[in-house]
């Protein structure tokens, strides 16, 4: 699950370009991170290519927190 | 190197997932200098890293549904460059609910936002752009098998890719006089941003995978590959033509 962790924690530095330290379980994309929407979309795609997971919209769009994306990458896994 | 020289305008990279982007970085890679053009503010900060990366000359802001900023941008290119030679329309839009669901259920205000966006600009920017076209000038715009034939929840952009493809053959004639090309590149499916919107996504790659001669999905290098060739003087005699760049999926029958 660490594993897991650093990997989601990886690319939501690269996409968003945030310090690692900011990426904590409860930061919210849109409120903590400055993520908008077309961040979440290539967010979404980059996770899906990392884990080779399909994530469809209405999940996507439950996928507030940065624990979020954990539990599903781990529900899935 | 087939572009030396020419001034290629590109319209449509959002990110490097983006088709356009795959045909500006062998643009650049072939001679040409670029300018890119984005939709709106949150596309800028995306954009500029990338037009650094390509050594772009320039990048202008075009919302392509406003006459006022294709007037602008018309304006903006005419100021750094005089001419154009090359100008690639990859660029649509349609509301979510629009792809999705059963086609009948289509607005009006649906249908006319994907239409406007996604074909009626091309009309636009070629009527904008007329009096800077080089005299071997090439247009092209982006397309898709859905435009002909029926594919799960494409619908409204099915019909602007029809749309799309008709005007591209218009266009041939009225620019042809001058002979500047125009022709459609009919791309194979590509997960890009604007691909994301499209339910079922993952389901056409594999289907493709599985069905096409060549048993495999396109990358961006091939559609780039093929944007080459109509930018260049290669395709001089080809227009209002629409090229599948599809790994053949488009001959299939049973």
């Amino acid at each position: 699950m660490d594993d897991v962790k650093n990997k989601v924690k990886g690319i939501i530095v690269e996409q968003l370009g945030v310090p690692e330290d900011e990426v904590k379980e409860d930061a919210s994309f849109v409120e903590d991170l400055g993520a908008d929407s077309l961040d979440l979309t290539e967010l979404v795609m980059a996770m899906e290519e990392e884990f080779g997971v399909e994530i469809d919209d209405d999940d996507a769009q439950k996928m507030m927190k940065v624990k979020d994306v954990y539990d599903y990458i781990a529900s899935k896994a | 190197m087939l572009l030396s020289g020419k001034k290629a305008l590109i319209f449509g990279v959002v990110n490097k997932r983006s088709i356009a982007y795959g045909i500006a970085k062998l643009f650049k890679e072939n001679g040409a200098s670029l300018a890119l053009s984005y939709a709106a503010d949150p596309i800028k900060k995306r954009i500029e890293p990338i037009a650094e990366e390509l050594g772009a000359d320039f990048i202008v802001q075009c919302n392509v549904g406003s006459d006022e900023e294709i007037a602008s941008t018309a304006a903006t290119v005419k100021e750094h460059w005089g001419v154009v030679d090359v100008l690639v329309h990859s660029v649509a839009y349609a509301n979510r609910e629009d792809l999705q669901g059963r086609f009948i259920d289509t607005s009006r205000e649906g249908f006319a936002v994907a239409l406007d966006v996604s074909a009626f600009s091309l009309v636009a920017l070629c009527r904008a752009f007329e009096p800077m076209f080089s005299d071997n000038g090439s247009v092209m715009a982006m397309s898709y098998y859905g435009s002909g034939r029926v594919v799960a929840n494409y619908n409204a952009m099915g019909v602007a890719k029809a749309a799309l493809e008709s005007s591209v053959r218009y266009l041939a004639v009225d620019l042809g006089e001058k002979g500047v090309r125009v022709n459609a590149i009919s791309a194979g499916p590509v997960k890009t941003m604007a691909a994301s919107a499209i339910s079922g996504f993952h389901t056409i790659l594999s289907h493709i995978e599985e069905r096409a001669p060549l048993k495999r999905n396109i990358s961006l290098e091939d559609v780039g590959k093929c944007a080459l060739y109509l930018a260049s003087d290669l395709s001089s005699g080809t227009t209002g033509d629409i090229v599948f760049v599809d790994s053949g999926y488009n001959i299939m029958g049973l």
